[in-house]
């Protein structure tokens, strides 16, 4: 008897325990709070260190920015009050609003703006090339700073507005000295919400709370510019590692908000009265096809063409999108309904001849030997488009290796300029949001040759007239450039647009007011408590 | 998944079989017959199986997503529109081949190290700390983490779940081992001066075949079932290749529009898996009466 | 006994040397490059090599491997490299709810699996027999994240009495505690009753064999008095064993598990680890199982002594 005596002496204690604790249960009853599944794990917390979305639109939470991009493309004014530029262009003074406080209490200054900017400009692309044009970013004083350039440059404003990663957060000085190739410790910024460093737990959840001392502008909220108003108190952000729980959860209130139900799975909550589905991004996504440039046989540009002419978008928007609403087949490279959409030299890219692939493949002495094509097996959009790129190649008379690996593997091996047979990779397919290739400057293509991005293409032109466009502010002249980019890049065929996507963001129907947008804000929506 | 640990402290080392008991036993032990029948008909179903599949277990068909069993895709569709019958079938395949040659490669080895181990102190030291270490470490994550460092591929799989159910095996073999070693009749033997090997095959193997076959039954139930988990948790056989796992792991997402991707490989293997566990029983009960009341 | 239970104690350090060892070197030698997934989707070649660098992941292996095993005798389990947060913290964070899950699992199955295995042993060959074997066969045919799926699919999906996912502090109330772990638990606890109601079953009809039950039976006592205070005491070494042996299979179950209810555990932190090559995370956390496991049968070997006066030493 000892033995189950035992058994029933630990349960009771248990029982005890509950009691206990559940006397002192805390109350959250009074306050707001947002349950919501965020695209992603948010892993790191550093938006200048990693150019993730899911860490982007976490910073939107914590910190702000100088600039913002709004709803019609427009980049306005967020932290700073007023800006002026010299006669010659050379000289950019800004002043910062009044009441910008950090969430330490502290307020902000220009000497923090300085330091983030610097921090930013070694990481960021774009930001890179704003450095590449400036003498010197200073302080004036506490509230007023000055950008010197060396050549009159039509994209400050661009660059400290983008929306796309990495995003130009402000951080104290403090925290904006450190190492950019190390993580920041602290998560300390001035935006709309406080990051609750305590809750969080890597891997599931992320806690914010409202900032009560944040000053909003007097906008109204458009994108990620105007006023950012806070409705709520405290958001919850719950990772699933299971897409179908996920939407379950959503479907049965135990989540208010989805910002990225899967396609595929919204007929779950297609029917369900008490959710809401939204467009969030005008824009979208854009699938490609990443070619690797230095491996036979598309070290070639015929056979790169015969992948171009073999291939169909809407082979793979019906397969990882499905519903016709939510995709287009786009020829553009910078994305349809960007200011830079161009149809130069689409034709290929749209079109589908296998006929004409084949005898490309031939003139391109292709030998039989296998493709291989790399396959993130763990990516639920990526995954269904390798299968279909697979199909697709084989079907112009291409031998495919699909090679699985997780996204991370990917990730890596990507940057492998061996050859096939040490390692190296012919193809993949990825994608990139409208927004983060909507101009020549800051598309994954902007650079050429070993600079590149992965892939690694050639096409000596293309450079002086990326410079070229960064250097122009008339529109017109800026659109043939765009023109003349756009149409060496698809005879080179740098890389092939596979369609352009629109996701949707999924609430129940308590929220009201969620801002359309490809990150997720927090501002602006409400929810009701009956 | 854990039945054969049972086996071990039980297992008790006894001459082979004659041949004609095994066909009275196996008349009057109806789970092996039941077990094999069922293990049968799976089998060949997978071997058969190509030419009763209409369908190409990997052609992608975007416009038949998700389709319900019906009498053109009897099992239905999968996300991507491939047909899951076609799928299930080849699915066995791969299954079963994990499973086999995870019995087969853990029993041979584990038989290797197991005599080694039973014989020789300093081997048996070093052995059984490195085994006791393996074991320590939760199955699905030991399995995982190989996983992580090799490439996946169906070959990785079978090296990852071998190195896991290596330990129990390895142990079964040395407690027969050991016991021999004690009886009066390998005293006898060694003394006479009959050599190390002689022993070996006319005492010692004899005497493991029993249990080492019980044993494989159950590792080979137990490999089916973590080679699911495996590619459950993305750490599997690559996800083109379609295992019953990997079937179920692209189905987890749609278990509420279409259940019967996760449900129908989910319920063969079960039966696969307790087709094997009942033969596992059944030649226990009948390799080794002593504990036919038991278990 | 103190004896016994020292050398116990100093057998478990060479077994958890080389698991340190083998932790350490599976891991040493994985193929993902957690500096690329660091640096991100856009990142350039050299951006990825700074932070290798900055990491010590091109440090030759002894260096990192004596590094990191010192660090670890200090208790000093590293960071993650992604959260930069100590490993110990993100370990601790999560092992309440996994701790929660092992209980329930546990409770549930030693509530329901002991009394179903002495039942069977006593009317062992019957109808009811067949059913609770039958069941014992079939629950451990089944992958537990498919029971999951039919649980979630049942009981939160189509008859909403329970939430689909996640975990709830006991600070929020018992009810949500409970209702939050009910199918988890149950999802999990289908193998591991298998196993013991089939150990209960084989352990308790042996010692109904044996001598003293049948003098007792003579004595005319109660069917019930028989089975639960001569019987299945008699019968507790190798129920006991197979609960411990248990335990660590669940802590494998739990890792599927937690991952189909969206529960923030141990297991999740550490499959996550591995999915994402969190070098520091998989190497913690499985030498943190190991030793659990370790520990785990230390105490049950003690345990012996006291359940069987049998057993000296």
């Amino acid at each position: 008897m000892k033995f189950s005596r035992r058994i029933i002496g630990l349960a009771s204690a248990v029982g005890v325990a509950c009691a206990v604790t559940a006397g002192t249960a805390s109350a959250q009853e009074d306050k707001i709070t947002v349950r919501s599944i965020p695209i992603g794990n948010l892993k790191v917390l550093d938006p200048i260190w990693t150019t993730a979305y899911i860490t982007r639109n976490h910073a939107y939470m914590v910190w702000d920015t100088l600039f913002a991009t709004d709803a019609d493309g427009a980049i306005q004014p967020q932290m700073v009050d007023s800006w002026e530029t010299s006669d010659d262009g050379l000289t950019w003074t800004f002043t910062l609003r009044d009441g910008l406080k950090w969430h330490d209490g502290a307020p902000v200054t220009a000497e923090d703006c300085v330091a983030s900017i610097k921090r930013w400009g070694a990481r960021d692309g774009m930001g890179q090339t704003l450095m590449d044009f400036t003498d010197s970013v200073e302080a004036v004083d506490d509230k007023t700073f000055k950008l010197v350039l060396n050549e009159p440059v039509g994209f400050v404003l661009d660059a400290f507005g983008k929306i796309d990663s990495n995003v130009p957060f402000m951080m104290p000085k403090r925290i904006a000295e450190t190492d950019p190739n190390e993580q920041i410790e602290e998560i300390i910024g001035s935006g709309p919400f406080r990051f609750v460093a305590d809750e969080w737990v890597p891997g599931s959840e992320v806690v914010y709370e409202k900032f009560e001392d944040y000053v909003p502008r007097d906008e109204p909220p458009s994108l990620a510019a105007g006023g950012k108003v806070v409705h709520i108190d405290r958001v919850e952000s719950v990772y699933m590692p299971d897409a179908g729980v996920a939407m379950a959860a959503l479907g049965s209130g135990e989540v208010d908000l989805h910002e990225s139900p899967p396609t595929e799975l919204l007929p779950m909550v297609e029917g369900n009265p008490d959710v809401t589905l939204a467009p969030n991004d005008p824009l979208g996504y854009q699938l490609f096809m990443v070619i690797n440039h230095l491996n036979p046989p598309f070290d070639n540009k015929a056979a790169r063409q015969a992948l171009q002419w073999g291939t169909k978008q809407s082979d793979y928007m019906a397969t990882i999108v499905g519903n016709p609403d939510r995709w287009q087949e786009c020829g553009a490279m910078y994305g349809c309904g960007t200011s830079s959409e161009s149809h130069a030299g689409e034709e290929p890219v749209l079109t589908l001849d296998v006929e004409r692939a084949k005898t490309l493949l031939e003139e391109a002495g292709y030998d039989g030997s296998p493709i291989i094509l790399m396959d993130p097996a763990d990516n639920s959009t990526l995954h269904p488009a390798a299968l279909v790129a697979a199909q697709s190649l084989r079907r112009i008379g291409l031998t495919v290796e699909v090679q699985a690996m997780d996204w991370s593997t990917l990730t890596q091996r990507r940057a492998s300029k061996a050859s096939v047979g040490e390692g190296g990779w012919n193809v993949f397919v990825t994608n990139s949001t409208i927004a983060g290739i909507s101009n020549p400057l800051i598309h994954s293509f902007a650079k050429n040759c070993d600079k590149a991005w992965y892939g690694w293409p050639c096409e000596e032109k293309v450079p002086d007239l990326i410079r070229n466009w960064a250097l122009e502010s008339n529109s017109d002249t800026r659109a043939e450039l765009v023109d003349q980019i756009q149409e060496l890049n698809y005879q080179n065929v740098t890389y092939i647009p596979l369609g352009q996507y629109r996701p949707v963001v999924a609430y129940r129907k308590e929220i009201q007011d969620v801002i359309p947008s490809p990150s997720l804000f927090y501002w602006g929506l409400k929810k009701s408590t009956d | 998944m854990a039945v054969h640990e049972i086996v071990e402290d039980d297992a008790a080392p006894r001459q082979g079989q004659s041949r004609r008991g095994i066909w009275r036993q196996l008349r009057r032990h109806t789970t092996v017959v039941v077990g094999a029948a069922i293990l049968s008909l799976i089998v060949l179903l997978t071997l058969i199986g190509p030419w009763l599949a209409v369908h190409d277990p990997l052609t992608i068909d975007p416009l038949n997503r998700m389709a319900a069993p019906s009498a053109q895709h009897i099992f239905g569709t999968d996300a991507f529109g491939r047909d899951l019958f076609s799928r299930t079938i080849h699915g066995g395949r791969i299954s079963l081949t994990v499973g086999l040659v995870v019995g087969v490669a853990a029993s041979v080895i584990g038989l290797g190290l197991g005599l080694i181990s039973g014989y020789s102190r300093i081997a048996d030291a070093i052995l059984m700390r490195v085994m006791d270490g393996l074991m320590s470490i939760p199955t699905i994550l030991l399995a995982i983490a190989l996983m992580a460092v090799t490439r996946a591929s169906v070959y990785t799989v079978i090296f990852a779940i071998t190195i896991v159910e290596l330990p129990r095996v390895v142990r079964l073999v040395r407690s027969v081992v050991l016991t021999i070693r004690e009886q009066a009749f390998i005293e006898a033997a060694t003394i006479s001066g009959t050599r190390f090997w002689k022993v070996l095959i006319r005492h010692i193997l004899p005497n493991t075949v029993a249990p080492m076959t019980v044993q494989a039954t159950y590792i080979c139930a137990a490999a089916i079932l973590i080679e699911s988990l495996l590619s459950f948790l993305g750490a599997g056989t690559p996800p083109e290749i379609p295992s019953w796992g990997n079937i179920m792991a692209e189905g987890r997402s749609y278990f509420q529009l279409a259940p019967w991707i996760i449900l129908i490989p989910g319920t063969v293997l079960a039966v696969t898996v307790l087709a094997i566990n009942l033969m596992g029983d059944g030649l226990r009960d009948m390799l080794d009466p002593r504990l036919a009341n038991q278990v | 006994m103190t004896i016994y239970i020292i050398r116990r104690l100093l057998a478990t350090i060479p077994v958890l040397l080389i698991v340190a060892v083998v932790v350490f070197s599976i891991l040493y030698l994985a193929p993902g490059d957690p500096a690329a997934i660091i640096a991100g989707d856009q990142a350039t070649v050299s951006q990825v090599e700074d932070i290798r660098r900055n990491l010590g992941l091109d440090r030759p292996f002894h260096e990192q491997f004596l590094n990191w095993l010192g660090d670890i005798v200090r208790g000093d389990f590293g960071q993650s490299i992604f959260s930069n947060r100590p490993v110990i913290d993100l370990f601790l964070q999560r092992l309440e709810p996994t701790l929660a899950l092992a209980l329930t699992t546990t409770i549930i199955t030693i509530l329901l699996a002991v009394p179903l295995g002495v039942v069977a042993a006593w009317k062992a060959g019957s109808w009811i027999d067949r059913l609770v074997m039958s069941f014992a066969v079939v629950g451990f045919s089944f992958p537990v994240f498919v029971i999951g799926y039919i649980l979630i699919y049942v009981f939160s999906i189509t008859l909403g009495l329970l939430p689909v996912q996640g975990y709830r502090s006991l600070e929020d109330g018992f009810l949500p505690f409970i209702s939050h772990l009910i199918l988890p638990s149950l999802a999990l606890a289908m193998s591991f009753m298998a196993l013991v109601a089939r150990i209960t079953r084989a352990s308790v009809l042996e010692v109904l064999a044996q001598d003293h039950i049948r003098t007792a039976r003579s004595k005319g006592l109660t069917t019930g008095k028989l089975l639960f205070s001569h019987a299945l005491p008699n019968a507790a070494v190798p129920i006991v064993t197979i609960i411990g042996v248990g335990i660590a299979i669940l802590l494998g179950g739990v890792v599927v598990t937690e991952s189909v209810f969206a529960i923030p555990g141990v297991g999740r932190l550490v499959v996550d680890a591995i999915l994402a090559r969190d070098y520091p995370i998989i190497q913690g956390v499985l030498l943190i199982f190991s030793g659990v496991y370790v520990a785990l049968n230390l105490l049950l070997d003690i345990l012996y002594t006291f359940l069987d006066p049998r057993i000296q030493y």
